[in-house]
């Protein structure tokens, strides 16, 4: 027998369970670590990090406007995860928020193109309602599949995007289609189609879209804390066979739960058409359904943690396109960025999780 | 050209086409078959794309080309692997962040590449390009018919095919492979007939991203013919994924299931318009909507052999309790 | 016996899982061609304790010896080198699997050798069967020929005969003793006492993790031996409230309950509880009681037949309406927390389960159910650290506790529970047959679907006996034996026997 075989060895074990601030502290070290690694690739590449660093940073809060256009980019990746992180609170695999998005822009442009005649309130309301519907329904289908035969989710919800995005892309090339435009393009919104700019304290107008996130982050907070249907789901989540013993109609709350969460994807939709875009692109949902399923990991499911880490995720986001006017780095820096940083976190799971433990042995 | 010219020409465009999805989907089938569920492919192709295509530029080599592809899609298998097989983290969220990962490592060096260019644009190198050309079997592919459709293809093309018999009589045919599917199926089980579970994961998640990255290169190299451009990947690694489920983690209906797919996506450049007139949309449309009917169909009734592995997604930790 | 050779020495092994001591420093010795019994309640570390052999745990103190050499045995296939051989008690087969390739699963090439070994132990098996085709004990000689196919010159065996008919038994003690005489080393975890006497050569006991001693099986009587395993001197007197039956409120007739795979699962069955009463059910695990329990409750589908409370059918009734109803039940499967309680949740979020939907309006009130919960920690003396401790860090009895205290909080008119005791202590089992006994005065119907005999013979009023999913026998426990309702579980008495003792 090798000599190495006579003293214990380590191994892996599994905590008990680990104080609240450790397990922030760990997750703050993966960050700082993903950030250095980030820098190691910048400074390879021939630039300090410590200055495109500090470019992002300003490019992205440095000014006014800058917040702005952050801001801007939070509000639909903000929303997007709080509706993804309520199905996950319930363990449905809802990579779907592209196609949800989407299925909501399209219903909401119909009114706007369609529609313009109405008083811009009422257009405006009914588009969103429209755009909830439209997206609820469409996240419906893999919950009744899910309840009813078992249908994987994650990978139903996957195809569901594709199917409504080269809807978005039929409609743009066919029915509604700009007939002024050299492009296969959508027309621009009529006026009374475009949501209403709010003042937002200390940064200026910005779509109504930030109250709309507010209000969100707060209802989702109450909803899940402190009420019946919030204790259900999370009962599901926890414990399905619990849940049917006790009586619950798990059936009706996974496609209730799953009706909002694609809902709120949906308004997300709406209020891209009808707010930044002005237009239905193909690009209205660009990303952001898988982006939230990354944010809605990192933040632990927890509504103020969707808010900070979408916030977090924009100022990344918009640092890395003022990168690139300034540095000449291609934006696409700030999808390497993000990713090296849930690499480092995903990868820090595992000391919050496990230890790893040195064995002392015994005589005979 | 006449009606059977025009055949020939559309069934040589769908193989053209499927050829990368094919790529995709065996190595995705690899993959889940030790029990993981990366949702990383089209991430892995991308890094086999931008390698591939890289490593063309500057070494003029298709076979130094195509190895570094493989190698590229293994590194990003790998940092995927040791995320969820090592340190056990979510395989849908490392899946996904090695999508955007390897998204954006691709645009970001294909843009750099761009732009430090001479000319704004960079060629491939003459001896890659024909290298990956169809080949010219002489006689073979002088036959009528099935002379351009069977003997006229990419090297890449013969590879695909070679790859999905070698993963099916591997898979099914092989102690190798049984322990494999053990490992997918039941960690437990195959761990306690000392099947070593996280080096059978590691090798076959890294082969298989290594296969995915070959995709990659295909696109890069022989559909796009060396001409980046971003997102030249555009979503096949996501046709893949749906491919795994169409062929029901087989190799030899993947082949199948790639032609299908293929034929859908260069259908609607070959159906006169005259005859069936509907929106190209619709075309790509169809094989989502094809998965997701058989997504449907299979969960309600199909042979448990046909399923997903059962251990897909599911980290194994030996000491669970 | 004692100059045979030690085929495994144990020192000091310790394992913890998170703050739960599940070893605390065990010495165990095994030698080669005995066969070792390891009883123990459930919970007390005996197959934590196998599974450091087996390479599935890593101690976390203390060594092992194998024929006298001290190894590492840092995996499964390490143990396999070594040849130690376990059979767990949950199959670790792979369902899409014939029996062929299960075996045939991780060794290096392909052989003979399955075919070779069943003719030679003359076992009745079909190894090109799929494993999800197989009924349990077809499973479990797949699992014995996957070890001896190995060459396992160590064998453990965790609870082999939980789900085996008495034939099956038998004829695995047989192969037992054939491997014993081969020079095999053989450990089988029990905790039933008459396998114990029937099969090993000497008895080693844990008790909460403990290695409380052995002895040699010839000079140990089972008065010993029950003490050793539970701890203390314990009058095995548990009290029969007396009965004052009223009328039947629960009324099984001719239930009929199909498994998943269309398989029978219950048939022919019927019976009634009366208000007053504890019915026990008794029967090999697996016998059908979870379909008993699930199908009264609403949570599988009948096939036939009708259940019937107060004389209206509640079968295809929805669980919340037969809750509604007054049929209550805890239900605590091998997982204990796997249905009933939220391990994640506190114990005030735990007793909302039923009754939250009672709450008007679409918001959740807390106040009444932590109220509820101060009040059942101090009547039923759970020790838990605090409200909002999550359930799953109470220790078992606890957790039986607040299951079962929330059930008797619905005043229910049917109390159904399942293995109350299971893993719990004599004192923290005594406390629950008190809240049992209990709720019979009060006038509550009372299933009680148990495993040990003795507790069913002298708490029950009445006992049911399940065999293969029929009832074999419904008994007045105050004329039965324990060796008559053991024939009876054994399925011996043919289908229209009505047996009173």
């Amino acid at each position: 027998m090798p000599d190495k075989r006579m003293h214990g060895g380590f191994h892996v074990v599994q905590r008990g369970e680990l104080p609240q601030l450790k397990t922030w502290l760990y997750r703050l070290l993966a960050v700082l670590g993903a950030l250095t690694t980030g820098g190691l690739f910048l400074l390879m590449l021939g630039f300090s990090p410590f200055s495109v660093y500090g470019t992002m940073l300003r490019g992205s809060l440095g000014s006014a406007g800058m917040q702005k256009e952050t801001i801007k980019l939070m509000i639909p990746l903000c929303l997007t995860t709080l509706g993804v992180a309520l199905a996950f609170k319930m363990r449905f695999w809802n990579i779907g928020g592209e196609g949800q998005i989407s299925a909501g822009a399209i219903a909401a442009s119909y009114f706007a193109y369609f529609h313009s005649d109405w008083p811009s309130w009422l257009l405006l309301t009914v588009m969103a309602l429209a755009a909830i519907l439209a997206g609820g329904l469409w996240g419906l289908i893999p919950a009744w599949f899910k309840t009813r035969f078992g249908t994987n989710e994650t990978l139903f919800t996957l195809m569901l995007n594709y199917i409504v995005l080269y809807l978005i892309t039929y409609l743009r090339e066919g029915p509604w289609r700009n007939p002024e435009g050299g492009f296969a393009m959508t027309p621009r919104f009529p006026k009374q189609a475009r949501l209403p700019e709010v003042m937002f304290p200390g940064v200026g107008n910005i779509h109504i879209g930030w109250i709309v996130m507010f209000v969100a982050v707060a209802a989702m907070f109450v909803y899940l804390r402190h009420t019946k249907q919030g204790y259900e789901l999370t009962v599901v989540g926890e414990n399905e066979r619990t849940a049917r013993y006790a009586g619950m109609p798990v059936g009706r709350i996974v496609m209730r739960t799953m009706f909002i969460s694609a809902g709120l994807c949906g308004l997300v939709g709406m209020m891209q058409v009808s707010g930044p875009d002005r237009q239905l692109t193909d690009a209205v949902a660009n990303g952001r359904g898988f982006e939230a399923v990354s944010v809605a990991w990192l933040s632990r499911l927890s509504p103020i943690g969707i808010m900070v880490v979408s916030f977090l995720f924009s100022v990344l986001e918009k640092g890395c396109s003022m990168m690139q006017t300034e540095f000449r780095i291609p934006a696409s820096m700030s999808d390497i960025l993000q990713s090296i940083i849930l690499f480092f976190v995903l990868g820090s799971e595992f000391f919050i999780q496990y230890r790893i433990v040195r064995r002392k042995e015994a005589r005979l | 050209m006449t009606f059977a010219d025009q055949l020939i020409a559309f069934l040589y465009a769908a193989v053209l086409a499927s050829v990368p999805l094919l790529y995709g989907t065996l190595g995705e089938i690899l993959i889940e078959k030790s029990g993981n569920l990366n949702l990383g492919v089209e991430g892995m192709m991308y890094l086999g794309a931008i390698t591939g295509f890289l490593a063309s530029y500057l070494f003029g080599s298709p076979l130094i080309a195509l190895a570094f592809s493989f190698l590229a899609g293994m590194a990003g298998a790998a940092i995927y692997a040791f995320i969820t097989v090592t340190l056990k983290a979510n395989q849908n969220v490392t899946g996904l962040t090695l999508t955007m990962f390897g998204t954006g490592v691709a645009n970001f060096v294909g843009e750099v590449l761009k732009s430090t260019a001479p000319a704004g644009a960079v060629f491939m190198n003459e001896a890659v390009k024909a290298w990956l050309l169809p080949l010219n079997l002489g006689p073979l592919t002088q036959l009528p018919v099935v002379g351009k459709l069977l003997f006229n293809h990419s090297i890449l093309t013969y590879l695909a095919i070679v790859t999905a018999v070698t993963l099916h009589l591997y898979l099914n045919h092989s102690s190798l492979g049984l322990n494999l599917r053990a490992v997918g199926e039941n960690p437990a089980a195959a761990d306690a007939m000392g099947v070593n579970v996280s080096r059978y994961k590691y090798i076959h998640i890294l082969l298989g991203g290594g296969i995915c990255g070959l995709g990659g290169a295909y696109i890069s190299l022989v559909t796009a013919l060396g001409n980046w451009q971003p997102d030249i990947v555009g979503g096949q690694g996501w046709i893949a994924m749906a491919l795994v489920i169409f062929s029901s983690w087989s190799p030899l209906r993947a082949i199948l299931g790639a032609l299908v797919f293929g034929t859908l996506n260069v259908l609607h450049l070959y159906v006169p318009r005259d005859v069936v007139n509907i929106p190209g949309a619709f075309y790509s449309m169809l094989p989502f909507v094809v998965t997701a009917l058989v997504l449907i169909f299979s969960s309600i009734r199909m042979k448990r052999e046909h399923q997903q592995p059962a251990g897909c997604g599911v980290n194994y930790f030996r000491e669970e309790r | 016996m004692t100059d045979t050779p030690l085929a495994i020495s144990l020192r000091g092994l310790t394992k913890t899982f998170g703050k739960v001591v599940a070893n605390d420093h065990i010495d165990l010795d095994v030698r080669t061609g005995e066969i070792l019994a390891l009883l123990g309640e459930n919970g007390s570390g005996k197959t934590t304790l196998m599974n450091m052999l087996s390479g599935t745990y890593q101690p976390d103190e203390g060594s092992i010896w194998i024929r006298g050499r001290r190894v590492n045995i840092r995996s499964p296939r390490e143990a396999i080198d070594l040849g130690i051989g376990m059979i767990h008690q949950h199959f670790k087969l792979v369902d899409v699997f014939t029996a062929r390739e299960n075996i045939l699963l991780g060794q290096k090439g392909r052989s003979a050798a399955p075919d070779e070994i069943v003719g030679r132990l003359q076992l009745s098996i079909d190894l090109n069967k799929k494993v999800y085709n197989m009924s349990v004990s077809e499973k479990q000689t797949v699992e014995i020929i996957k070890v001896i196919s190995r060459g396992a010159d160590i064998l453990i065996l965790d609870e082999p005969t939980a789900v085996l008919t008495p034939q099956e038994i038998d004829a695995l003690f047989d192969l037992l003793r054939l491997m014993k005489q081969e020079g095999k080393a053989i450990v089988i975890i029990t905790h039933k006492l008459e396998e114990v006497m029937a099969i090993s050569d000497r008895v080693a006991v844990l008790h909460r993790g403990r290695n409380v001693g052995s002895v040699q099986t010839a000079d140990a009587d089972r008065f010993l031996l029950t003490e050793m395993m539970v701890g203390r001197q314990v009058g095995l007197s548990i009290q029969r409230a007396p009965m004052q039956a009223g009328n039947t409120i629960l009324d099984i007739h001719q239930l009929k309950v199909l498994g998943p795979e269309g398989q029978p699962e219950l048939q022919k069955v019927s019976f009634t509880l009366r208000a007053g009463e504890i019915l026990g059910v008794a029967g090999v695990a697996g016998s059908g009681q979870r379909a008993l329990c699930e199908s009264i409750a609403g949570l599988q589908e009948i096939a036939g037949g009708s259940i019937l409370l107060d004389g209206k059918r509640i079968d295809g009734l929805s669980p919340r309406e037969i809750i509604k109803r007054g049929i209550s039940m805890a239900f605590i499967p091998e997982d204990r927390l796997g249905m009933g309680l939220v391990g994640s949740m506190d114990i005030p979020d735990n007793l909302l389960l039923k009754t939250y939907r009672d709450q008007p309006g679409v918001l959740l009130r807390r106040k009444a159910a932590r109220e509820e919960a101060q009040e059942m920690i101090d009547r039923l003396d759970i020790a838990t650290p605090g409200l909002s401790t999550p359930v799953r860090k109470l220790s078992g009895g606890n957790v039986q506790k607040v299951l079962l205290g929330r059930e008797i909080n619905l005043s229910p008119r049917v109390l159904i529970t399942a293995y109350p005791v299971r893993g719990l202590d004599i004192g923290a089992s005594m406390t629950i047959y008190d809240m049992l006994n209990e709720q019979k005065q009060k006038g509550v119907g009372v299933l009680f679907i148990g495993e040990d005999l003795d507790v069913l013979l002298s708490l029950c009023d009445r006992i049911v006996v399940l065999s293969g999913g029929k009832v074999t026998a419904i008994v007045d426990s105050k004329f039965a034996t324990k060796a008559l309702l053991g024939m009876k579980m054994t399925g011996l008495a043919t289908d229209k026997e009505d047996a009173y003792a």
